[in-house]
C-alpha cells in the first residue's frame, strides 16, 4: 500500500522533472544566457517567479535548463557504467571459474574509489570538465552493475529452461543473450533507476566543487557554488537548486524502490 | 496454580480460542494435543501473557491467585520467569546466538533475584546439573551453536526454571529433536515437575510423548477443548470422533509428523475464519448429525474424570 | 582464525598495491606527459625537458612506479612541485583536522543512525516509525554540501551562534571544536539517514527470531530485550553499512572542508588540482582510497569479533 504511494510520488516527480527538462530545450520563460546588470537580484514576482540571480538571469529558466544537464549526465553515466558492468557481470556468470574470480576481484577493487576520488584523479590529470565527471560517475557504476548482474544471472543459470538449452548444445553466449539477459532486465532497470538518483547527487556535488559542469553551462550544483559566496546578500539563491536536487534524487529513489517492490513482491513483504 | 475460565482469543472476527477452561493444581501435568492451528500453542501463549498484539482476550485467568484477565504488560512481566515459565520448539534459535549459554541463564537470576555474579554462576551450575547437562562447568562458557539440540533444550529448561516458577509451559519441546533425545527430555520434564511440585503444561502433537509425560490430556480442535481426561483412558478409549481420528492417524509409537494430514480424517483444518459456528469439527466428522454445524456441543462430564464435547456422547452425571 | 586473518591481511595489502598501480597509471600514463600537466600546454619544450630530468620522468614507466611506491612505503610521498616541500609534510600538517572531522562525523553518524533506527523499529508501524522513516528518506536525498549551506544560513548567518567557516587551529581548542560542529552535523545527518534505515530493518528482522520470545518469556523488559538481545544480533548488517559509510564520510570530508573552508586534506586536494600539483594529488588520492579500503578491512575483522559462530567456522 505505502509502496504504491512511494511509486506514485516517485513517478510523479520524475515526470515533472522530465517534462521541465524537455520543455527547456524548446522554451524557457527567459533566455538564461542573457545577462542583465539592471535585472540582478530581483525578488520573486509575476515576471520572474523565483526572481533573478546575481547576473540578472531568470532563476526558473536556469533551473529548467540545469535539469537537462542533470538528467543527461545521469543517463549517459549510468548507461555507460551500467552497460560495461552488466557485460562484465554476465561474462563472470556465464564462464564461472577463474574468469568469474578475476572479474569479481577487479570489481571489488572498483569499490575502493568513490566517484569523487576518481573525478579528482581525472581533474588533476586532464583538468576539470563535465566529461570527466561523467566518466567518474560511469566508473562507479561498473562494479555495482557487475555485482548485481552476476548475482541475478547466477540464479537464472540454474533454471530448467536454461539447463535444457545447455543440454541442447546452445553456446554460453546465445544462452546469455536469449535467456539470462531478458530475465535479469527487471533487476537491472530497478538498479539503474536507483543509480540515477545517486548519479544526480554525484553530478551536483562534482559541479558544486568545480569538477563537473563548467561555466556558462547551467547546473544545479554550480548554481549552489555561486550562491554560496552570495549567502549574506541573496540567501534565496542557495535554496532553489537544492530543492531541485532533492526532488530529482527523491523521485528516482522512490521510483526505484517502488519498481523493485513490483518486480519482487516477496522482497517487499520482507521489508514491510 | 492456574485457573482459567472461558478464555477466548480473537483476531477480529476469527476466534483462535473459544471458551477454554482449565484448572491446574501444583504438581499436575496436563498435555495439550491437536494439529497445527488447533489453538494449543495459542493457549500456551495466553497463559504467558504473550499473545500477539492484535489478539483480543476475554474470560477470567488467574495464576497463583493473581487475577491476570486485564493485566498490563508490566504486570505480566513480573509473573514471567518467577511464576510461570515457558520453553519453545526449535532450540536452534531459541537461545541468543551471540551469548554464552551461561550468561543467558544467569541473566534472569541476576535481574529478577538480584544475585551477585558469582552466586548467579553457582545457581546456573546447579540448574545445569539438575537438568542433566554433562560437564556443566564447561557448557556454561559455550555458545548455543557449540551445543547439540538436546543440550540446547536442556539449557532452555534450566533457563525456564531459573527463578523457581510454579508453572512450566512446554510448547513442542521435543519436536525438533531426535526420538531418543526427545524421550530423555520428556522424562526430565516429568521428573522436574514431580520433584518441584510444578504445574506442567505439555503442548505436543506427539501422542506417545504426551502419554509418557502427563497425567491428564486435553485434545484441542479449532480453538476448543473437545475431549479431556486421564491420559491412559483417553488414548485407549477415545470418545470424541476427532480424538478417534487422531489416534488412528498415529503413525508410530514414538510419534512422527502429524502436522500435514490425518489419513482417517477427511480434509484439512479449516482456516480460523472459516470454522463452523456449532461443533468446530462438523464438516470433517464421519458421524455428523444435522444440528452439529449449528449447535455448539458443551464440554460435559462423561463419567470418571473424563469430559467430552460431542452431541453423540451423552453426559454422565455422577 | 589465524589463517583467516593472514588471508584477509594479504588481500588487504594486495588491494592497496593494486590501488596504487591504478592511481599511478591514471595520473601518469593516461595524460601522456606529466610535465605538460604540471607546466601547462603553453610551456616551452626546454622547461618541460628540464622538469622531466629533475623528476626522473624520462625513466621507463615501471621504474618510475617502483621508485614512487618504494618511497611511499617508507613514508616519502615525493615533493610538492608547487609548495616546494615534501608532500608528507603537507599531509602531516593537515591530517589531524581531516581525521578529527572524519572521526566526529563517523561517531555522530553511528550514534544518531543506530538510535533513530532502534526507535523506529521499537515503534514499528506507529507514528515514531513513520516520522523517522520519512525524515531518513529525505535525508538520503539531501546533498551534504547543500545541507551545509542551509546550516550556515541558519546558525551562522541568521542566528550567529556558530562560525560560517574557517578553522582557528588547535591552539584554541574551544573555538576549534566550535568550528567543527556544523561540518560534523552536515556529514552525520545525511549518513545517519542511511544507517537508521538499515538499523531499523535489521532490528525488525531479528525481532522475529525465537530467542527474542525466549527473552520475553524470562520476564525481560522491552528496553533490555532491545538493547541486550536484539541490537547485538542486528549488528552484522549495521557494521557492513558503517564500513561503507566510513568511506562516504571520508570522501564527504573532502566536500565539507571545501564548503566550510577548513584547511584539511580535502582543501589541499583542491588547491593542488588548481596548482597542477600532480604528485600531491596522486599521494592524496592513494591515501583516501587506502582509508576506504582499511575501513572495509576492519569491518571484515569486526564480523568475527561480533559473531562467535563465524570464529567457529573459521578455525
Amino acid at each position: 500500500m505505502t509502496r504504491a504511494i512511494n511509486l506514485r510520488i516517485g513517478a510523479g516527480l520524475v515526470l515533472v522533472l522530465t517534462v521541465a527538462a524537455l520543455l527547456s530545450l524548446v522554451w524557457t520563460p527567459y533566455d538564461y544566457t542573457v545577462l542583465s546588470v539592471t535585472q540582478k537580484f530581483r525578488p520573486p514576482s509575476a515576471d520572474h517567479w523565483l526572481g533573478t540571480d546575481q547576473l540578472g538571469r531568470d532563476v526558473v529558466s536556469l533551473l529548467m535548463a540545469a535539469s537537462v544537464n542533470s538528467l543527461a549526465v545521469a543517463f549517459i553515466s549510468v548507461g555507460i557504467g551500467g552497460s560495461i558492468g552488466t557485460a562484465l557481470g554476465l561474462t563472470a556468470s556465464a564462464f564461472g571459474g577463474w574468469v568469474e574470480t578475476v572479474i569479481m576481484r577487479v570489481a571489488d577493487l572498483g569499490f575502493a574509489f568513490p566517484a569523487l576520488l576518481f573525478a579528482i584523479m581525472l581533474a588533476a590529470a586532464f583538468g576539470p570538465s563535465l566529461t570527466n565527471a561523467i566518466l567518474a560517475i560511469a566508473f562507479i557504476n561498473v562494479p555495482i552493475f557487475t555485482r548485481v548482474a552476476r548475482g541475478a544471472a547466477n540464479q537464472i543459470w540454474t533454471r530448467d529452461y536454461v539447463l535444457a538449452g545447455r543440454a541442447a548444445g546452445a553456446s554460453q553466449f546465445s544462452l546469455t543473450i536469449d535467456h539470462v539477459l531478458p530475465n535479469i532486465s527487471a533487476t537491472l532497470i530497478v538498479q539503474a533507476t536507483i543509480e540515477f538518483a545517486v548519479a544526480i547527487l554525484a553530478e551536483a556535488a562534482l559541479s558544486y566543487l568545480g569538477l563537473g559542469a563548467q561555466p556558462p553551462m547551467p547546473s544545479w550544483g554550480r548554481m549552489l557554488n555561486e550562491a554560496q559566496t552570495l549567502m549574506y546578500l541573496a540567501p534565496q539563491l542557495a535554496i532553489y537548486p537544492g530543492l531541485c536536487i532533492i526532488a530529482a534524487v527523491l523521485g528516482f529513489g522512490l521510483l526505484g524502490d517502488g519498481l523493485r517492490d513490483i518486480s519482487d513482491p516477496r522482497l517487499a513483504r520482507a521489508r514491510a | 496454580m492456574i485457573e482459567a475460565e472461558n478464555i477466548s482469543v480473537a483476531f477480529g472476527e476469527a476466534e483462535a480460542l473459544r471458551r477454554v477452561s482449565l484448572s491446574l493444581r501444583p504438581g499436575e501435568r496436563l498435555g495439550l494435543v491437536g494439529e497445527s492451528g488447533s489453538g494449543k500453542s495459542m493457549l500456551g501463549l495466553a497463559l504467558m501473557g504473550m499473545l500477539p498484539e492484535a489478539a483480543q482476550m476475554t474470560g477470567r485467568l488467574a495464576i497463583d491467585g493473581h487475577d491476570l484477565s486485564r493485566a498490563t504488560d508490566n504486570e505480566w512481566r513480573d509473573m514471567r520467569a518467577r511464576k510461570v515459565a515457558m520453553i519453545f520448539q526449535e532450540p536452534m534459535m531459541a537461545l541468543n546466538p551471540l551469548r554464552r549459554v551461561g550468561d543467558t541463564v544467569m541473566e534472569p537470576l541476576r535481574l529478577h533475584l538480584g544475585l551477585s555474579k558469582s552466586d548467579a554462576r553457582r545457581r546456573a551450575l546447579e540448574l545445569f546439573e539438575e537438568t542433566g547437562i554433562q560437564e556443566p562447568e564447561e557448557k556454561l562458557r559455550q555458545y548455543p551453536h557449540e551445543l547439540s539440540g538436546g543440550q540446547r533444550q536442556r539449557v532452555l529448561i534450566a533457563l525456564a526454571l531459573a527463578c523457581d516458577p510454579g508453572i512450566l509451559i512446554a510448547d513442542e519441546p521435543t519436536t525438533a529433536l531426535d526420538a531418543h533425545v526427545a524421550l530423555r527430555i520428556t522424562d526430565l520434564l516429568t521428573r522436574l515437575a514431580r520433584d518441584r511440585g510444578m504445574v506442567l503444561v505439555f503442548i505436543s502433537h506427539d501422542l506417545a510423548a504426551v502419554a509418557r509425560t502427563v497425567e491428564t490430556v486435553a485434545v484441542m480442535y479449532g480453538g476448543e477443548i473437545v475431549e479431556k481426561g486421564p491420559v491412559a483412558q483417553v488414548l485407549s478409549d477415545p470418545r470424541h470422533p476427532y480424538t478417534k481420528g487422531l489416534l488412528h492417524a498415529r503413525p508410530t509409537i514414538t510419534g512422527g509428523e502429524l502436522r500435514k494430514r490425518l489419513p482417517m480424517i477427511p480434509g484439512n483444518v479449516p482456516a480460523l475464519a472459516d470454522l463452523p459456528h456449532g461443533c468446530r469439527f462438523s464438516g470433517r466428522c464421519s458421524v455428523e448429525l444435522p444440528q452439529c454445524a449449528e449447535v455448539r456441543p458443551a464440554l460435559l462430564g462423561i463419567g470418571g474424570l473424563r469430559a467430552c464435547a460431542c452431541h453423540h456422547v451423552p453426559e454422565v452425571v455422577e | 582464525m589465524q589463517v583467516f586473518l593472514i588471508k584477509r591481511t594479504l588481500g588487504f595489502l594486495t588491494t592497496i598495491l593494486a590501488i596504487s598501480v591504478i592511481v599511478f597509471l591514471v595520473m601518469n600514463v593516461l595524460p601522456g606527459d606529466p610535465s605538460v600537466t604540471i607546466l601547462g600546454i603553453d610551456s616551452s619544450e626546454d622547461a618541460r625537458a628540464a622538469l622531466r630530468a629533475q623528476l626522473g620522468l624520462d625513466d621507463p614507466i615501471w621504474q618510475r612506479y617502483l621508485h614512487w611506491i618504494w618511497g611511499v612505503a617508507q613514508g616519502d610521498f615525493g615533493t610538492s612541485y608547487f609548495f616546494r616541500v615534501p608532500v608528507g609534510e603537507l599531509i602531516a600538517e593537515r591530517l589531524p583536522l581531516t581525521l578529527s572531522l572524519a572521526a566526529f562525523g563517523t561517531l555522530a553518524t553511528v550514534v544518531l543512525g543506530i538510535v533513530l533506527g532502534v526507535i523506529a523499529a521499537a515503534n514499528h508501524g506507529r507514528a515514531g516509525d513513520w516520522i523517522i522513516m520519512l525524515l531518513s528518506q529525505l535525508g538520503i536525498a539531501i546533498p551534504a554540501f547543500w545541507l551545509s549551506m542551509l546550516l550556515v544560513l541558519l546558525f551562522a548567518v541568521k542566528l550567529r551562534w556558530l562560525p560560517p567557516g574557517g578553522f582557528p587551529g588547535w591552539d584554541e581548542p574551544v573555538a576549534a571544536l566550535r568550528s567543527l560542529i556544523l561540518p560534523t552535523t552536515a556529514l552525520a545527518l545525511v549518513q545517519s539517514a542511511v544507517l537508521a534505515r538499515v538499523t531499523r530493518s535489521s532490528a525488525l528482522e531479528v525481532m522475529r527470531l525465537d530467542f527474542v520470545r525466549t527473552a520475553r518469556a524470562t520476564g525481560m523488559t522491552r528496553g533490555r530485550i532491545l538493547g541486550r538481545h536484539i541490537l547485538p544480533n542486528a549488528l552484522v548488517p549495521i557494521v557492513t553499512i558503517v564500513g561503507m559509510q566510513v568511506a562516504a564520510v571520508v570522501t564527504g570530508t573532502i566536500v565539507i572542508e571545501n564548503v566550510f573552508y577548513l584547511p584539511g586534506l580535502g582543501r589541499l586536494v583542491f588547491q593542488s588540482i588548481s596548482n597542477r600539483d600532480l604528485f600531491t594529488v596522486q599521494a592524496l588520492v592513494v591515501l583516501f582510497a587506502a582509508i576506504v579500503v582499511t575501513a572495509n578491512f576492519l569491518v571484515d575483522i569486526a564480523y568475527v569479533l561480533i559473531d562467535p559462530r563465524l570464529k567457529g567456522r573459521l578455525s
